[in-house]
């Protein structure tokens, strides 16, 4: 299966370890990777703080660059990008480019729900020793509907033991710009997860979302927590 | 700044963000539990959707029927434009009547128009008879929550309200203050001329009012009193009688978790005769008060399908720390940072739409599905396309260069090639005071393609 890799500007400049792991699993799988290198950002800081025209702007590049290669599927690390190009047909008025956005989103996968629902594996051979709890982060989850299958994927990985937190669905305060906007009241929330994750007694908490880790990482990091936040594609890439 | 500063007052007090835990984490508890006892319950939510879509598309028409079927009933229909028109109304109305102490059921749309305020001028005394309302009225506050409106009080914070207002000996157990709050509101019951209601549905094809409480005290409201008011926004009517049975299934669970409120008061007209029980007359105050221009767009006429049962109240993060009354607004929450700029004026709430991580919790647990998340997302492209508040000089700056940069990828590289180099500290202080940053990858994931990765998957090499 030949698939593009999304790699979004967040992990591509913060968290490349989460696409280099992403590559990795494909490859194992079989999957012929491409990356084009046009890419930056899908938009979604400006559609998320109200400047339409310019999410309009990187939409339609982003709608560009992806159609004009012939991919079974575009692979994303990262459910909140992923959402945000599923959103892109709402951004314009022009019936031709809703049904281009439309069939860009309809091939656009998160990672995880790439990996159960279309390449249906579960076990990607992986291998991390320790004790793990997955952050549901928002987007994937309300958005994309993803639960089941970092969970299923998780399990199967040799040596984790997958412990759930209370609050594993509550979101973790980063929003974007309500991140930096209203900081306390995001701490806030943010302070309800690092509290949970810290009582769980995990090694890592791991996530589908760089913006939610680097949120809960600075915040474990700032507490002096010994727990490392982790992208779900660096567990999987995990070898002995 | 007001939301800002008021958010930041909430997150300091303990007690309130105690008291918000505390409520919010048991009224999602109990919501999930009664839901699981409905078989389908996201059908009945498209139903109740579908039913509030094909209204809100022929208002005007469902208005009409239901006002002339109420008034055949015997109630007298009033129309209200806004807040002004309707506390006139309803201030004439118990004028004219004599009116010296009103008691009133909850009713947002009366705490929208400020109506007790209005009232007070006229001279009239108004009493809050639903306990929260009470306790908050007692308190000189406004509700904080559309269903709990004294959510964010401890019961010890409530046991010395009433030992100062009512003269009670202090305490925290609920039924002494329950008790106390029974004996003082029964005489005010007693002496009322006027009682004054909110509607939570309205039914076009009978023109019946429908009230659910947990007190009794809307029961009595609606008929000691020789004239009963009503004030409903035009929102409130459905088509069908029958078509209460999925709002009935939906309304209790979602807002308290219950599967039905204790009371449910069907009201059709004024008394036939002597001996029925009820008021002489019935009138229904039929509110705009800024409603009408949601009807505009498919994304604004959703706001409409609101039933104000409070569960994006419960289940969202931001509400959850800092309570209702930061919002600055009657209508608090998700929903009221929705609802308040549309009806008040982007200008006096344009925090609002931001106040909000979109997480997507409130449009989750939404009994008619309304895309809570989209109406916020939709009210910011306002506040940033008519320039409302905020001058907003930096974000725009950042946003025309973040664009400007996006759209040419060799800019991009470049200039996140500089700031590796030159370790270029972006002023994130406001994330920077509780979160370490973490710092870019030294090298990026595109250079680490071309340095190697790229062919790592050719078979061939």
């Amino acid at each position: 299966m030949r698939v593009s890799l999304f790699v979004t500007c967040l992990v591509d400049q913060l968290w490349p370890a989460a696409a280099v792991g992403a590559v990795d699993v494909l490859r194992r799988l079989g999957c012929a990777v491409e990356f084009d290198q046009r890419q930056t950002c899908c938009g979604q800081p400006a559609f998320n703080t109200g400047y339409r025209p310019a999410a309009r702007a990187l939409a339609r590049r982003q709608i560009e660059i992806f159609e004009s290669s012939a991919v079974d599927a575009i692979v994303s690390p990262s459910g909140s990008c992923t959402a945000m190009v599923r959103h892109y047909d709402q951004l314009f008025d022009d019936a031709s480019w809703r049904a281009r956005a439309r069939a860009v989103a309809e091939r656009t996968y998160e990672l995880s729900s790439f990996l159960v629902n279309r390449l249906g594996v579960e076990d990607v051979g992986a291998s991390f020793f320790g004790r793990l709890t997955w952050h549901d982060a928002c987007h994937g989850l309300r958005d994309l509907g993803i639960r089941h299958e970092p969970r299923r994927l998780l399990r199967r990985v040799t040596g984790a033991e997958l412990v759930e937190l209370p609050n594993a669905e509550a979101c973790c305060g980063f929003g974007g710009t309500f991140a930096v906007k209203y900081p306390e009241i995001s701490v806030a929330m943010l302070d309800e997860k690092v509290d949970a994750i810290e009582r769980a007694g995990v090694d890592a908490v791991v996530s589908g979302d760089a913006s939610c880790l680097m949120q809960i990482g600075g915040r474990l990091s700032r507490r002096g927590s010994a727990v490392r936040a982790m992208h779900l594609a660096e567990v999987l890439a995990s070898r002995p | 700044m007001t939301f800002e500063r008021d958010a930041r007052t909430a997150l300091a007090d303990g007690q309130l963000r105690g008291a918000l835990r505390h409520a919010t984490t048991l009224f999602g508890e109990r919501r999930r539990a009664a839901l699981a006892t409905v078989p389908d319950w996201e059908g009945a939510r498209d139903r109740a959707r579908a039913i509030k879509d094909e209204t809100l598309a022929h208002l005007d028409r469902y208005l009409e029927e239901f006002t002339a079927n109420a008034e055949r009933a015997g109630a007298r229909v009033h129309w209200a434009r806004d807040a002004t028109e309707a506390c006139d109304i309803i201030g004439e109305i118990a004028e004219q009547r004599g009116a010296r102490t009103v008691v009133k059921s909850k009713s947002m749309a009366s705490e929208e128009i400020h109506l007790n305020a209005a009232l007070a001028r006229r001279g009239i005394e108004p009493v809050e008879t639903d306990l929260g309302e009470y306790i908050v009225q007692l308190a000189g506050e406004t509700p904080s929550h559309i269903v709990v409106p004294a959510i964010h009080k401890t019961k010890a914070q409530i046991g010395a309200l009433f030992a100062d207002k009512l003269g009670i000996a202090p305490s925290d157990d609920v039924a002494t203050l329950t008790a106390a709050a029974r004996a003082a509101l029964r005489r005010r019951f007693a002496e009322a001329d006027l009682g004054i209601s909110g509607v939570n549905f309205a039914v076009a094809e009978t023109g019946t009012i429908l009230i659910l409480e947990n007190e009794g005290n809307a029961r009595l409201t609606t008929s000691l009193p020789r004239t009963h008011v009503a004030l409903m926004g035009i929102e409130k009517v459905i088509p069908r009688f029958a078509d209460l049975d999925v709002f009935l299934q939906l309304l209790p669970r979602s807002g308290t978790g219950q599967v039905l409120t204790a009371y449910q008061s069907l009201l059709t007209g004024t008394k036939r005769t002597p001996e029925d029980e009820g008021p002489e007359e019935l009138h229904i105050v039929v509110l705009d008060n800024g409603r009408s221009r949601m009807l505009a767009s498919a994304v604004t006429r959703q706001s409409l399908a609101c039933i104000r049962c409070g569960a994006c109240l419960n289940a969202c993060p931001v509400y959850r720390q800092i309570g209702g009354h930061a919002y600055g607004s009657v209508y608090p929450g998700p929903i009221g940072a929705v609802l308040s700029p549309q009806l008040f004026g982007l200008a006096r709430s344009a925090a609002l739409p931001y106040a909000s991580s979109l997480c997507g919790a409130c449009r989750d647990v939404c009994p008619v599905k309304i895309d809570i998340p989209a109406l916020l997302l939709h009210l910011r492209a306002q506040v940033v396309a008519h320039r409302v508040g905020e001058p907003r000089v930096l974000e725009r700056l950042a946003f025309w260069i973040y664009a400007a940069v996006m759209v040419r990828p060799r800019l991009f590289e470049w200039v996140m090639h500089a700031v590796r180099r030159l370790r270029i500290m972006p002023p994130l202080g406001a994330w920077t005071k509780w979160r370490d940053l973490r710092p870019l990858a030294p090298q990026s994931f595109r250079e680490q393609w071309r340095a190697g990765l790229r062919d790592e998957g050719d078979v061939d090499a």
